[in-house]
C-alpha cells in the first residue's frame, strides 16, 4: 500500500508495514499523533534529557580547558608528572589516576548487574550491588580528595597558579575534576537512597525499571571520567 | 504483581563481556602515557576514548536496543557541541597568535610594534 501524506486512515496498518526500516519507524514516531517515545517509561526518558543537559555542561567545561590550553603562552604542565605516584621506590605516572579509573569501571559493572537483577526481580542481589556500587563510588571520592590535597598541600597548586606551568592548570583542574567529583558525591547518594527504597518495597508494584533509571545516572558520571581521563589526564 | 513485562532484560554473559572488555581498553588507554605526545598519542587517546564511551552507552546504558527516537533525542544535540569545539580551537589558536606577537618577548623581533614592545616590558 503506498502511503500519501496526510492520509491518516489507516495509520496502524502503514506504521507495522514501515517497521521495515530505521527511518520510517524514525518519522513514524515523530510524525503521527502518538506518544513519541513509546514503550520507553517517563522516568527514563526523563534522566535521558538531564543527561543530555550535562552532557552540555560537561562539554563546556571540556571546550574551556581546550581553550586555555591551546591559547596560553607558557609550557602546559605535564600531567603524567604533575600525578605520578612514588611506589616500589619508583614514580610511576598517574598510578592514582589509574586505579581510579578501573574503581569506577568497576563500579560501572556491578551496577549493570544491579539493573539486571532488579529486572529478575532478585530484589536482595540488586540492593546489594547496589550497595557495592555505592562503596566502590566513595572509594573514588576518597582517593580524589587525597589527590586534591596532595596537589594543594604538597604542591602549591591553586586555580590561579601553580609550580609547573601555565596557571591555567589549576583552574581547569580543580573546576573539572570538582564537579565530577560533586557528581560521583551525589550519585552515592542517590545509590544509597535508592537501595533504601528498594529494601523498604517502595517499588514491589512496579518491574523494578528504577534501578535502570538509577544506573543511567551512574554510568553516565563513569562516561565522563572517560573523556576527564582522556583529555585531561593523558592528551 | 508485575505491571507489564520488563523492559531491557539481557543475558549476563554481555555484560560480563563488556565489562572485561572496558578493563583492556581502560589498561590499553593507560598505556598510551607511556607514548611520546604526537600523532600516535592522539590518535590512540581518541580512539580508545571513543571505544569506551561506545560500550558504556551501548551495552551499560542500553542504548543500542533502545528505539530510535530516544536515541535520537540524545545523541543528535551533542553534533551541535562539536561545531562549538570548532570554533572556540580557531578562536584559541588567533588567541594564541595575538599572544606570540605581542606578549612574548623575541618571537617576532621585527614585527612587533613599538608599542606592543612597551606593554610587553
Amino acid at each position: 500500500m503506498t502511503r500519501v501524506l496526510g492520509d491518516e486512515r489507516e495509520p496502524m496498518k502503514t506504521i507495522s508495514e514501515a517497521r521495515e526500516t530505521l527511518f520510517t519507524t524514525f518519522s513514524d514516531d515523530w510524525g503521527s499523533d502518538i506518544t513519541t517515545l513509546k514503550g520507553v517509561p517517563w522516568g527514563k526518558a526523563m534522566m535521558w534529557v538531564f543527561l543530555l543537559s550535562d552532557t552540555f555542561i560537561f562539554t563546556c567545561f571540556l571546550v574551556g580547558y581546550m581553550s586555555v590550553r591551546m591559547s596560553t603562552v607558557e609550557p602546559w604542565p605535564n600531567p603524567s608528572e604533575v600525578f605520578a605516584l612514588h611506589a616500589f621506590g619508583v614514580s610511576v605516572p598517574l598510578l592514582l589516576i589509574a586505579i581510579m579509573t578501573f574503581v569506577l569501571i568497576s563500579s560501572s559493572g556491578t551496577m549493570a548487574m544491579a539493573v539486571n537483577m532488579g529486572y529478575q526481580r532478585r530484589k536482595g542481589a540488586a540492593t546489594n550491588l547496589i550497595l557495592v556500587t555505592a562503596l566502590l563510588g566513595a572509594t573514588f571520592v576518597g582517593m580524589q580528595a587525597f589527590e586534591w590535597s596532595k596537589l594543594i598541600l604538597d604542591e602549591g597548586v591553586r586555580p590561579w597558579t601553580n609550580p609547573f606551568g601555565a596557571p591555567q592548570f589549576g583552574a581547569v583542574f580543580f573546576m573539572v575534576t570538582g564537579f565530577h567529583g560533586l557528581h560521583v558525591s551525589v550519585g552515592v547518594i542517590y545509590l544509597l537512597t535508592i537501595a533504601f527504597r528498594i529494601r523498604r518495597g517502595t517499588y514491589d508494584e512496579s518491574n523494578f525499571e528504577i534501578v535502570e533509571i538509577t544506573g543511567l545516572y551512574w554510568h553516565f558520571v563513569d562516561l565522563v571520567w572517560v573523556f576527564i581521563f582522556a583529555l585531561f589526564y593523558l592528551w | 504483581m508485575r505491571t507489564k513485562e520488563p523492559g531491557q532484560q539481557h543475558p549476563i554473559r554481555i555484560y560480563l563481556v563488556v565489562w572485561g572488555l572496558l578493563f583492556l581498553v581502560s589498561a590499553l588507554s593507560y598505556s598510551t602515557d607511556f607514548i611520546d605526545r604526537g600523532f600516535w598519542r592522539w590518535t590512540l587517546i581518541l580512539l580508545f576514548m571513543v571505544l569506551k564511551a561506545g560500550f558504556i552507552v551501548g551495552v551499560f546504558m542500553h542504548m543500542r536496543w533502545e528505539r530510535f527516537a530516544l536515541i535520537s533525542v540524545v545523541l543528535v544535540p551533542p553534533i551541535l557541541l562539536l561545531v562549538l569545539v570548532g570554533l572556540m580551537s580557531i578562536e584559541s589558536d588567533y588567541t594564541r597568535s595575538t599572544r606570540i606577537e605581542y606578549f612574548v618577548e623575541g618571537a617576532y623581533d621585527e614585527a612587533v610594534p613599538v608599542s606592543a614592545r612597551e606593554l610587553a616590558n
